[in-house]
């Protein structure tokens, strides 16, 4: 969030996903959008649509004929990379491309690949609450949340974990700060680029067992992936994981250190924590994500045209009454819970079991490490907008 | 009881093979299948009735009378 354009006055018709209103609280945005609209539509950023009820999300998930992926994020430019394969395969890309580079990524990250990651993960968990143990007040986003994504991560593509600071800048960078002029995001996305290009040389010349090297060996059809391909991937990987993840495990927390009745559930019922996540991720879903318009078409009576943007709001959809009961509230036991929090269709998030595993993890070791804990200022609490939203400053009182 | 997974809907949520782990089982890639022929022991009806209704995909079915 960085509030660089005009506040909005009419969320139908001229909404901003980066508007600090939105960041703070979208919930009551998104309801009376849904009850009154139910697809807003923006002239900024070229023109953007936001479908609010499930069933829309939905359709335009399932949609890759009207829809294409080439740029997942809003922002005031157009994606320099065509499809089918687009800035960062397989989120940009669309079919036949899109299956086949999918491919190449799922057994990295398939539920018994990310179980061989879970000792490691609940390892680094304990030792980031190690160093808060003597603490009052801890920021539970800065100071755990957001540590542990980064170091999976960084482990897996064999990327040194003293440079965590640095991935934490590209993730600011270039999801969080959306709403600037092109050239910055251009800039932005050099330092990126830069930073690849030393981790691919040095895995070329020192090729290891990680998945950075596994993609500088992958082909498809027979051919090795073009230079994009490889690094569209492993910005992917590298970004992708890190705020989204990172949003999930703050948001939990907060929530639980805001509703004593669920933290005392779980600490008596730890066996519940499975089903409890999964509300949470459905409660607050951290990940929007986006589609160009292909050709000009009706969509749902709304007049769509060729390369305007639609937000694909999961965190919107999760919250549709006639898709869930009690839609607005937490609970903690819902066992009927078919939420869309990492997107529905091809395009599915492909770190999804990682995400889980760390989440899961994240929660286990907080819990069993604090009984007691609750906002130490819920007014200092703060927000990331745009696409990917989450506690971004947390205090947590502890005992 | 017998359950089933449409490999064209199925995208790997694994959300089954969490909640009855021991009717589904997942190829390199992360996609499901029931295991065997899909036979539903009795004391597993109720995992294979949550699986249904939290695949986000509608991917899983169940043939009540399945044998």
């Amino acid at each position: 969030m960085t509030g660089n354009h005009p506040p909005v006055q009419d969320w139908a018709h001229d909404f901003d996903h980066t508007d600090p209103v939105w960041a703070r609280d979208p919930y009551p945005i998104w309801d009376e959008l849904r009850r009154s609209c139910p697809v807003a539509h923006s002239d900024r950023y070229g023109g953007v649509w936001l479908p609010t009820r499930h069933e829309d999300v939905t359709r335009v998930a399932y949609d890759t004929e009207n829809f294409t992926s080439q740029s997942p994020i809003v922002t005031e430019g157009r994606p320099g990379i065509p499809a089918p394969q687009g800035i960062a395969p397989p989120i940009s890309s669309d079919p036949p491309f899109h299956h086949d580079a999918r491919r190449l990524l799922l057994p990295a990250f398939s539920p018994s690949a990310v179980d061989r990651l879970e000792s490691f993960t609940r390892g680094y968990c304990e030792s980031l609450l190690d160093d808060l143990a003597d603490r009052d007040v801890v920021d539970a986003a800065t100071e755990y949340a957001q540590h542990i994504p980064v170091r999976v991560i960084a482990e897996m593509l064999g990327f040194p974990p003293g440079d965590a600071d640095q991935f934490r800048t590209f993730v600011h960078n270039l999801l969080e700060t959306v709403d600037v002029p092109v050239e910055v995001r251009i800039e932005n996305f050099g330092a990126l680029d830069a930073y690849l290009g030393a981790q691919i040389e040095d895995h070329l010349a020192h090729p290891r067992d990680d998945l950075t090297s596994q993609l500088l060996a992958a082909e498809m059809g027979g051919e090795p992936l073009n230079h994009e391909h490889v690094r569209g991937t492993i910005a992917l990987l590298l970004l992708a994981g890190i705020d989204t993840t990172w949003s999930a495990i703050g948001a939990s927390l907060w929530h639980l250190a805001r509703t004593p009745a669920d933290r005392l559930r779980l600490a008596e019922e730890p066996g519940l924590l499975p089903v409890a996540m999964e509300e949470l991720l459905r409660a607050y879903a951290p990940v929007t994500m986006a589609r160009l318009v292909k050709e000009d078409h009706d969509f749902q009576g709304c007049p769509m045209k060729a390369g305007e943007w639609v937000l694909l709001s999961f965190p919107a959809a999760n919250r549709d009454p006639e898709a869930f009961d009690r839609a607005d509230e937490v609970v903690i036991d819902r066992e009927v819970n078919r939420h869309a929090a990492f997107g529905l269709g091809i395009h599915r998030c492909a770190g999804s079991n990682l995400a889980r595993m760390e989440l899961r993890v994240a929660l286990e070791t907080w819990l069993d490490r604090f009984g007691e804990f609750c906002l130490a200022d819920p007014d200092a609490v703060t927000w990331s907008g745009g696409q990917v939203r989450g506690p971004r400053t947390l205090p947590i009182a502890l005992g | 009881m017998r359950v089933t997974v449409d490999s064209e809907k199925c995208q790997g949520h694994n959300r089954c093979g969490a909640l009855a782990p021991a009717l589904f089982e997942f190829d390199d890639y992360g996609f499901a299948s029931a295991v065997g022929d899909g036979q539903v022991p009795h004391d597993q009806e109720a995992a294979a009735r949550l699986a249904v209704a939290n695949c986000p995909e509608y991917a899983i079915s169940i043939d009540e009378d399945g044998v």
